[in-house]
């Protein structure tokens, strides 16, 4: 059962194509990963599935209804909930009201969105910083904030773009179960990613994007295999020569 | 209908009236371009210069063509040493302090003028303004033909300033990007101040042509600000040819549209384009950065 | 709501009300001008301080709510009580219009308040020049005692009134801070994306956050009207207005609940302060108003609440 379909869509920036025709699928209760080489148009696709930008052309699918032209706060109320690439915090505001923000979307109550906005703190390892401002944390911190207030609105499809940018490796290592933890609490995964090693360890299955357009799906280790995906990366040729390197 | 020499007439009156409010948003788009901010200082600024110039004119006798160039120096060093000692360290880089401090500056330096020279309106007297030029069947006002003149060659040497000095190319550097402005050795903070204090010479030369044909009270620069803002968001913020023609598009508008409507809705009607076009088209008609 | 939460607006409330046992007339008269101001400010600071929105025209919301009131009363023969009741409901509605224009259009920052700026000035041009509203002249409300007639023989029960607004809009900003509304709001002030991500309906709050504002700000105008029993458009919806409750708002305390009374109260009296000291040279007091708003934001930008935290050693 797929929670979220894109079929053929494409953004056009005046005479870029950021996104070509781009379909992808992701089953429910699954991590799907979504890479590609650096300007590939994987964040101007997440803004197609969040709504924050209008495609050109195709559609976007969650859960059998078309939301194409769905503003980005109803696809939230709907469960699809995102992160940012570049953090935006609520700066002035301390760590918790910042993940309360998220919690009022499904409780109206003050004591309820607070009590559910520490158990997200806990869950993603906030919860020492909960009282202090949101623009004293650290890279890793600010990561983790994006993912706490996206989690708080209790979404059925968490779209997470890059959360593992910039975290150095032992970062990387103690976040990595959490993001599994929330899969396993039922929650759908859809997450570009360049951290490879992140990408082998937790994805069921990775699209890859490369110039706006769709060139690979599959396993994470058959995608990394195939020659085109190899070429998109490292250009021209690239695919031969390494198999001519393994021959030799 | 109206005699085509009479139509003909308010359009050039207009353009030529319009010169002048060219130069007044030439100095709030630059340093809207450059700042990112809005200054709300400007009008009150505009003022000080009017009464310099009355000031150099009753007291010292000098002729207001004549002050030009030093009065467009001493503004400039005090619109360098506002943006460089009170505006800029107040805002703490925060857009919406930048905003407000121009705003307290407003108030402070209107009120000031209030207080020495109380709210009459005065003017250098009538002998140049009604110094007439006759051309084909128009009558053109001497005064405002040299404002028009002296406004365009300001343009034109603004424009040459920017795009062939090396501190045109530092002020655009910083507008464009400051952090890397910052990283090849320009200091923001001087940019910022001169801008500013370019943006301020603008006025003083806007105030010195003016005042032949126009008097002085301590909120006169209120109204020519309001203009000089609709000329701003219609010519895109920041953008200099902007600030030309949509200077020059709103003097026609406001000389016609006195001639059709009468004084005060041809003001209403200059506020109701300013909405008008903020409303619609907030990149501005010539399609300038936001 | 704590406890906590509301007993310092009642505390502040109640000190205020007990004062027209003991003041002079002079002091009556400058507390309600004062808190007619700080009224206005309140209405402002829901806006600004915690929906980040800086309005330069909330004039046109002072200026309807007095404007509706009076003209209700001359032409119509209405009671002030209703005439009040539908200055604060028209200049809501005004406040609606503006804000469904503006932040349709994503008007933000500068281009905000720019645009309520101009549309205040296109409302005192027309105020000033149609017959309706009594042109450039005017207009007078008959001098008529009488409770229907919100006007009062004892200076002091009218400081009632205006303390009676005061602390409901204290008491509904205070539930206002910790709502879904309030958080809705000030996230919106901080990273419009981000809200919005979050499910935050970015157009509907701003224009909750304005409609309520111009309400509350209108009820400030209504209250001027009253008080005066005149106005012009250059009073009602005259630049001043805008700029002294945003002033008032700003010294007390961005964003917060008793900020803009306390603002009020401080700018008023430095202005007296202001008028005694320098005689008769006009504007000095504007002088000062206009240096106060400088030094605040540059020494005291959280205002004088801020300052308060600051000495109890909290966060500032």
């Amino acid at each position: 059962m797929s929670l979220l379909v894109v079929q053929g869509i494409s953004k056009r920036f005046g005479g870029l194509l950021a996104v070509d025709a781009a379909s992808l699928t992701v089953p429910q209760g699954a991590i799907t990963g979504l890479i590609g080489p650096n300007g590939a148009g994987k964040t101007t696709l997440f803004a197609l599935i969040s709504g924050f930008l209008e495609p050109t052309a195709g559609s976007v699918t969650f859960d059998g209804t078309d939301v194409t032209r769905e503003a980005p706060h109803l696809r939230a109320r709907r469960g699809i909930a995102r992160t940012f690439q570049i953090v935006q915090p609520f700066a002035g505001l301390s760590v918790r009201d910042n993940i309360a923000v998220g919690a009022y979307l499904r409780h109206s109550s003050r004591v309820e969105a607070l009590a559910r906005s520490e158990a997200v703190a806990r869950e993603v390892g906030l919860a020492p910083m909960l009282d202090g401002p949101a623009a004293a944390l650290t890279v890793a911190g600010r990561k983790r904030l994006e993912l706490a207030r996206a989690l708080a609105t209790e979404p059925r499809l968490l779209l997470l773009d890059e959360v593992l940018a910039g975290l150095n490796p032992s970062e990387v290592r103690d976040i990595l179960p959490v993001i599994r933890r929330i899969r396993d609490s039922g929650v759908t995964i859809l997450m570009i990613e360049h951290v490879m090693q992140a990408v082998m360890n937790l994805c069921d299955q990775v699209y890859v994007l490369s110039q706006g357009r769709m060139i690979a799906e599959g396993e994470p280790r058959a995608v990394c295999a195939d020659p085109r995906v190899i070429e998109a990366y490292l250009g021209h040729g690239a695919a031969a020569r390494i198999q001519e390197a393994h021959g030799a | 209908m109206y005699a085509p020499e009479i139509v003909a007439e308010a359009v050039v009156n207009g353009l030529m009236s319009g010169a002048t409010y060219a130069l007044v948003a030439l100095g709030l788009t630059l340093v809207y371009g450059v700042l990112h901010i809005v200054n709300f200082a400007h009008g009150a600024l505009l003022t000080c210069a009017m009464f310099a110039v009355l000031g150099l004119n009753l007291w010292l006798g000098i002729d207001p063509y004549w002050a030009i160039l030093p009065l467009a120096l001493i503004f400039f060093a005090f619109g360098y040493g506002l943006q460089r000692f009170i505006i800029g360290p107040s805002s703490h880089g925060e857009d919406r302090n930048t905003l407000l401090v121009t705003l307290g500056l407003s108030i402070v330096l209107e009120n000031l003028m209030l207080a020495a020279f109380k709210s009459d309106t005065r003017s250098l007297g009538a002998d140049t303004a009604f110094d007439v030029l006759e051309l084909g069947p128009m009558l053109i006002s001497r005064p405002r033909l040299i404002g028009f003149g002296v406004a365009l060659a300001t343009a034109a040497l603004l424009w040459l300033l920017l795009s062939a000095t090396d501190t045109g190319r530092a002020i655009r550097a910083v507008a464009k990007e400051k952090l890397g402005a910052q990283l090849v050795g320009i200091d923001p903070r001087h940019i910022f101040a001169v801008t500013f204090g370019i943006g301020c010479a603008c006025l003083a030369i806007a105030a010195c042509l003016l005042l032949p044909t126009f008097y002085v009270n301590p909120r006169v620069g209120n109204a020519f600000v309001l203009v000089a803002f609709t000329i701003v968001v219609l010519g895109g913020m920041g953008s200099i040819a902007g600030a030309l023609v949509g200077g020059l598009f709103v003097g026609v508008v406001e000389s016609l549209g006195g001639l059709l409507l009468g004084e005060s809705l041809g003001q209403l009607g200059i506020f109701l384009i300013f909405i008008l076009v903020l409303l619609v088209r907030p990149t501005g008609l010539f399609g300038a950065r936001a | 709501m704590t406890v906590r939460q509301i007993a310092l607006p009642v505390l502040l409330v109640a000190v205020l009300a007990v004062l027209p046992f003991f003041a002079s007339g002079t002091l009556l008269n400058f507390l309600v001008s004062a808190l007619i101001i700080a009224l206005g400010a309140q209405g402002w600071n829901l806006l600004a301080g915690f929906g980040g929105q800086l309005s330069f025209g909330h004039a046109a919301f002072f200026g309807t709510g007095a404007y509706v009131t009076a003209i209700l009363q001359i032409r119509f023969g209405i009671n002030a009580w209703a005439g009040m009741a539908a200055g604060i409901a028209i200049g809501a509605a005004v406040g609606w219009v503006i804000g469904f224009l503006s932040f349709r259009a994503r008007l933000r920052g500068s281009y905000f308040a720019l645009v309520t700026l101009a549309f205040a000035e296109v409302l005192r041009i027309l105020a000033n020049a149609a017959e309706f509203t009594g042109g450039a002249a005017g207009l007078l409300i008959r001098l008529q005692p009488g409770f229907g007639n919100m006007q009062f023989p004892d200076r002091g029960v009218f400081l009632w009134l205006v303390l009676a607004c005061i602390l409901l809009v204290l008491l509904l900003t205070a539930w206002i801070e910790r709502s879904r509304f309030g958080a809705h709001l000030v996230a919106v002030r901080e990273n419009e994306d981000a809200a919005r991500a979050l499910g935050v309906d970015v157009l509907a709050t701003k224009l909750r956050a304005i409609t309520l504002s111009a309400a509350i700000t209108a009820a400030a105008g209504c209250l001027y009207a009253q008080n005066f029993l005149y106005l012009d458009a250059n009073i009602a919806y005259g630049t001043w207005i805008s700029v002294e409750v945003l002033i008032a708002a700003i010294i007390g305390g961005l964003g917060t609940v008793l900020g803009p009374v306390v603002g009020a109260l401080a700018l008023h009296g430095v202005g007296e302060v202001a008028k005694i000291a320098g005689g008769q040279i006009t504007g000095i007091d504007l002088v000062i108003f206009g240096a106060v708003l400088i030094l605040s934001v540059a020494f005291v930008p959280s205002g004088l609440m801020g300052l308060r935290r600051l000495v109890k050693g909290g966060r500032p």
